[in-house]
């Protein structure tokens, strides 16, 4: 009963946060219904006894992703005439890609029906022991059983960070502000950066 | 409590839901009590380091000055700038301050002494600590002014490169204790020192993790020296700029809580939480709670003092520490601590 309750209270606000993301006039808004959407979605899967990847789901999307997100969208400059200027030439594309989106989605509640695939190992090799926690479970079966797709993941996902690195770094220009050293700064004493002057009554001072 | 409230002639299932409710009012009463005390102790510490007297007037010793602080702000005016969003303009304190209170329900004060007791303990604190930053970001931007808007920027950097370094922290402390849960890594300390110092900094693989966790910690509340989101000297007063009456409030409060959970996460992780410092029975004729409050104390003391003492950090040097001193280092200890805990057959 109580499940029930909170499984159909936290899926009104996942979808109605969903809907306000694409409805929201102003993109900050959007992102903020965004996160809504994130946290109630966790609440989901907490009810589902997945109080692992809920706190991951907070971690990594709530508390990185859309903090980037936000950061970004805030800098933004809008123009919000403009923006619905653009609808009417954009509302054929849109609309085929929702027109697609809806095949797939009845296409796999078809599928479903119809007895679809049986999720994870069918011999049920890969079920971990009743008493275990979400942790234990998880580590067992992505450090023992997926070990080489997991390490593959890592190494492309390393791959990708270095290539942002990359694609973004620019080196110091020639004649540029030279870089910062810290530890020379901090070895400066004040005989070294400062003079003592004293001019005479009416003359400057060249330095 | 549960049992409490079953004597009382409740079925388990009522029972089970009042004693919680009560559970997280007290809990919240009694944070909120601590955070007025705290503010109290930090302008006396602060007044007795710049040689003056701080608070002295409202009651004995100025006890109740936070009291009178809060009647204040409660009798003002609450002011919205006209230009601001105003959702999200007063969204925004409340966030701040309903997070900073969230995150008590998995912090055992004593021995059971906690109203959520679950496996993700640790994780559960990552989550709703990162979630603060939303407070300060939204008010910053909502405010639809300069100050405040610089604020929202450097805050949600800062917070999410030290969220990087105590991230890795807490896998060194989560790789010793061997589970997630905060009184399970309290419990893993007991007797850790030489079978006498119930602690985990003592360790030296332990030790200069704690050193980059109270440092970070630091940086993670916009404690001194890195307040650069409501650095006075350039951002008049950050992201609060615009926030009157009570929504500055919540902030202040929300502020404090969190200082205060960051000063209990220190006591339970590295020194020991509610268990006496050193392993000897006539300590534990104490009750938990005193240690756990004592040590917390300690820390937060610590905090006041290095604001007083310590001059504000610049942006980029902030920054250079989080990501060029702290997330390599770290990392190096997460490899060392896993390499270490292998070596002696601690997973065995």
């Amino acid at each position: 009963m109580i499940q029930a309750i909170a499984f159909y209270f936290f899926a009104t606000i996942v979808v109605a946060s969903a809907v306000m993301v694409v409805m929201a006039r102003n993109p900050v808004h959007s992102v903020l219904w965004l996160i809504m959407a994130f946290f109630n979605a966790a609440g989901l899967m907490v009810l589902v006894g997945a109080e692992f990847i809920a706190m991951l789901l907070v971690i990594v999307y709530v508390g990185a992703v859309a903090v980037l997100f936000l950061f970004v969208v805030m800098m933004l400059d809008i123009d919000f005439a403009a923006m619905r200027a653009g609808i009417a030439r954009n509302a054929p594309l849109g609309l085929l890609i929702a027109a697609v989106l809806l095949a797939e989605l009845l296409l796999a509640l078809g599928a479903y029906h119809a007895g679809g695939l049986t999720l994870g190992t069918p011999d049920g090799s890969a079920m971990p022991a009743a008493d275990t926690s979400n942790i234990e479970a998880l580590g067992a079966l992505l450090y023992g059983r997926y070990i080489a797709l997991f390490e593959i993941a890592g190494i492309i996902l390393l791959v990708a960070m270095i290539g942002a690195i990359v694609l973004t770094f620019q080196p110091p220009k020639p004649g540029a502000r030279a870089r910062q050293d810290v530890g020379k700064q901090i070895r400066r004493r004040p005989e070294e950066a400062t003079v003592m002057k004293n001019p005479g009554i009416g003359q400057g001072v060249e330095l | 409590m549960t049992a409490f409230f079953q004597s009382l002639g409740l079925p388990h299932e009522w029972a089970w839901t009042v004693a919680t409710v009560a559970a997280i009012v007290i809990v919240s009463l009694l944070v909120m009590f601590s955070v007025a005390m705290v503010i109290y102790v930090d302008r006396k510490v602060l007044g007795a380091i710049m040689l003056r007297r701080g608070p002295n007037v409202v009651g004995p010793f100025g006890l109740l000055q936070s009291f009178a602080d809060g009647l204040k702000v409660f009798l003002q005016e609450t002011i919205i700038p006209s230009a601001a969003n105003k959702g999200i303009f007063l969204l925004a304190p409340i966030i701040t301050f309903t997070v900073a209170l969230a995150a008590w329900a998995v912090i055992p004060f004593w021995d059971g002494g906690v109203i959520a007791d679950i496996n993700v303990g640790l994780l559960y604190i990552l989550a709703i600590s990162s979630m603060g930053v939303y407070g300060v970001v939204m008010s910053g931007w909502a405010s639809n002014s300069k100050y405040p808007f610089f604020s929202a920027m450097r805050a949600s950097a800062q917070m999410i490169s030290y969220e990087v370094s105590i991230g890795f922290v807490l896998v060194c402390v989560v790789l010793f204790a061997g589970t997630f849960n905060l009184s399970g890594i309290v419990n893993a300390q007991q007797g850790f020192g030489l079978g006498l110092i119930n602690a985990y900094a003592i360790h030296p693989l332990l030790f200069p993790m704690w050193v980059v966790f109270f440092i970070s910690a630091l940086a993670e509340t916009a404690r001194a020296p890195f307040d650069l989101t409501e650095a006075e000297s350039e951002l008049v007063a950050g992201y609060q700029t615009e926030y009157s009456s009570m929504s500055f409030a919540l902030f202040w409060l929300g502020e404090y809580a969190n200082i205060l959970l960051m000063c209990s996460l220190n006591t339970l992780l590295f020194w020991g939480g509610w268990l006496p410092p050193l392993d000897i029975p006539v300590l534990y004729a104490v009750p938990g709670i005193i240690w756990f409050l004592l040590k917390t104390f300690v820390f937060f003391f610590m905090f006041s003092w290095i604001w007083a003492t310590v001059p504000r950090y610049r942006y980029d040097q902030l920054m250079r520490l989080g990501w060029k001193v702290f997330l390599p280092m770290s990392l190096l200890f997460v490899a060392a601590t896993s390499g270490y805990l292998m070596a002696i057959g601690h997973f065995a």
